[in-house]
């Protein structure tokens, strides 16, 4: 399990607009680079990333991403969206070698 | 005086070569046709989005970068997608986000790795298909890819 670190508030209003920064470990290995024997290391990279925010009614993706090698290693994603109603933000991450990780956050909106 | 109008314009000059053109050339290459497959039939027009990014870069293996695009962001309104492409990296592509209503705020940030100096630009697409974009030259000091 890589670690990951994911900033967002635990409460706000309705309808406020809310930042949420989510961080992973990982080397996302481009597969352009040599290693220590001259061969090209194999690629290795986080591909998509996604925020479902369930809450209660709806259940539906509120931002997603598709990385390339470009990015940095331990891909760090920050983003907003409207705080609606209580409920959790769950978070993937999917990449190559069949990287899998789900995280979830609660956010209470009053 | 001779002497003095030679020396101005010298300086002049050396000024003219140390202040890169502010107004990016077109796009030509491998970026121009990215940005095209990309937008499509779409005409690309510039303004409504803001691409933050260093100009001067000490260390191209952790740029952050954000991208903010003018929009109301209500239902009928706003922006779906934003994607960032390079000119000079192994691949062209180096992230897309897709957002929507709900985003509330069309801005995203992240952190990139360039391998030279080089243009960058950002392309948002609204929800009525129109694609918006802002061209940045950035210049790298310490490129990404090098060591190991």
């Amino acid at each position: 399990m890589a670690r990951t670190l994911i900033t967002a508030p635990k409460s706000a209003r309705r309808g406020d607009i809310i930042e949420i920064r989510a961080l992973i470990q990982h080397p996302m290995e481009t597969g352009y680079r040599p290693g220590a024997d001259g061969k090209l290391l194999p690629r290795d990279l986080i591909r998509r990333f996604s925020c479902r925010y369930d809450d209660g009614a709806n259940n539906e993706v509120v931002f997603s991403a598709e990385l390339f090698a470009a990015v940095a290693a331990n891909p760090l994603i920050s983003f907003h969206t409207r705080a609606t109603a209580t409920g959790t933000l769950n978070f993937l991450w999917e990449g190559d070698n069949g990287f899998v990780q789900r995280e979830s956050v609660a956010i209470s909106v009053t | 005086m001779k002497r003095r109008a030679a020396l101005k314009t010298g300086a002049g000059l050396a000024a003219l070569l140390l202040v890169r053109p502010a107004a990016a050339a077109p796009l030509s290459g491998e970026l121009a046709a990215a940005v095209r497959a990309y937008a499509g039939d779409a005409p690309v027009n510039e303004g409504r989005v803001r691409l933050d990014i260093a100009e001067l870069i000490d260390n191209g293996n952790a740029v952050p970068v954000a991208v903010s695009v003018e929009s109301p962001m209500t239902a009928t309104d706003h922006v779906v997608a934003i994607v960032i492409f390079n000119e000079k990296n192994p691949q062209r592509d180096v992230v897309r986000f897709q957002l929507g209503a709900r985003a509330g705020k069309a801005q995203v940030a992240t952190r990139i790795r360039l391998a030279t100096s080089q243009k960058l630009v950002a392309l948002a697409k609204m929800r009525d298909g129109s694609i918006w974009s802002h061209t940045v030259d950035v210049i790298v000091t310490l490129a990404a890819c090098i060591e190991d």
